[in-house]
């Protein structure tokens, strides 16, 4: 009898196995920074490039960086998930423009509206780098402790924003 | 329509054979032997069933740059691919490393070789099984051959 059966059960555990591998994104790769101190930069603003942002002036809360650009299409898809976050003024919603000419970044900001408290640039890539940013638009949640706590791959919906990031910044503002 | 339809299959061949392209200038023949080994076994993570020494991603370009700053710089071999784990994760490895959490995919095949080894080899050395006879039938089965010997 135990015989006929555990063909079966391995079938089963296969199916079940690959049913769940189905559902499974491999564009999302799961990123090593999360727990980790956010990688420190210190770029210039994209408003005043005269004038820096670093990490260092954004410990001690919790905030967001957007990694966006003029030329990302997904980014227009985002732009207004984005400005909802942070027109809710919870958090400082910080915006890492990656590689991108600062000029059409900044026309880009005039035309769709500029929901950033601010954008700094990362004009060769190389701040994207330190984040592990393969794919924009790409979103962090960084704590007051400067761990980054949660990392969205892809244009943020209103869904995801409402059910993976709120949650996310809720929990860390207390 | 043929010929362009085999024209792009072509295409399609040629383009991973022509991405990396850029000359770089190498201190070493070590350094350079370890460069290509490097971007041989680190994935694009833009496209994922490429090496960065075959993709042509923006950020395969720069990952190879930065491999080629590092190796540059004195760095390690090992330096770099912590570098990208670092911050890609263990994905960007083509071979991933030998530790507790791989563990089983890199024993798993071999755990299930010698699993399968080993029910082959009961399976194999097991006795035929036993038929229950009925010992009045075996008697009267031998009777009947021996008759049937004795007849010819």
């Amino acid at each position: 009898m135990s015989r006929s059966i555990l063909p079966l059960v391995v079938f089963a555990l296969m199916v079940g196995l690959l049913w769940h591998g189905l559902s499974l994104d491999p564009k999302k790769v799961p990123s090593p920074l999360i727990d980790k101190q956010a990688p420190s930069f210190s770029l210039a603003m994209l408003e005043d490039p005269s004038r820096k942002l670093s990490t260092g002036d954004l410990a001690g809360q919790v905030w967001v960086l957007n990694v966006w650009a003029s030329w990302c299409v997904s980014c227009r898809a985002e732009h207004e998930v984005i400005t909802a976050l942070a027109g809710r003024n919870l958090v400082t919603v910080v915006g890492l423009n990656y590689k991108d000419d600062p000029a059409d970044a900044a026309k880009w900001l005039q035309k769709f509206g500029n929901p950033y408290a601010v954008s700094v640039i990362d004009r060769d890539g190389r701040v994207g780098m330190d984040w592990g940013v393969y794919g924009v638009p790409e979103t962090f949640v960084i704590g007051a402790d400067g761990l980054i706590r949660y990392k969205h791959i892809g244009p943020v919906t209103h869904e995801s924003l409402e059910r993976k990031i709120m949650p996310k910044l809720e929990e860390l503002l207390g | 329509m043929r010929v362009l339809l085999l024209m792009l299959c072509l295409g399609v061949w040629v383009v991973p054979a022509q991405a990396a392209i850029e000359a770089y200038q190498f201190d070493s023949p070590q350094m350079e032997t370890d460069y290509n080994r490097l971007i041989d076994e680190l994935r694009c993570l833009v496209c994922q069933n490429q090496n960065l020494a075959g993709s042509d991603a923006e950020l395969a370009r720069d990952l190879r740059r930065e491999t080629y700053e590092m190796l540059r710089q004195g760095k390690s071999p090992e330096q770099v691919v912590e570098f990208m784990v670092a911050r890609y994760g263990d994905f960007v490895l083509y071979r991933p490393q030998f530790k507790p959490t791989t563990y089983l995919l890199w024993l798993g095949p071999f755990l299930l070789m010698l699993g399968v080894l080993y029910l082959l080899v009961r399976r194999l050395r097991k006795p035929d099984e036993t038929v229950e006879v009925d010992a009045d039938a075996l008697t009267k089965a031998k009777q009947l051959l021996e008759n049937n010997e004795s007849n010819q």
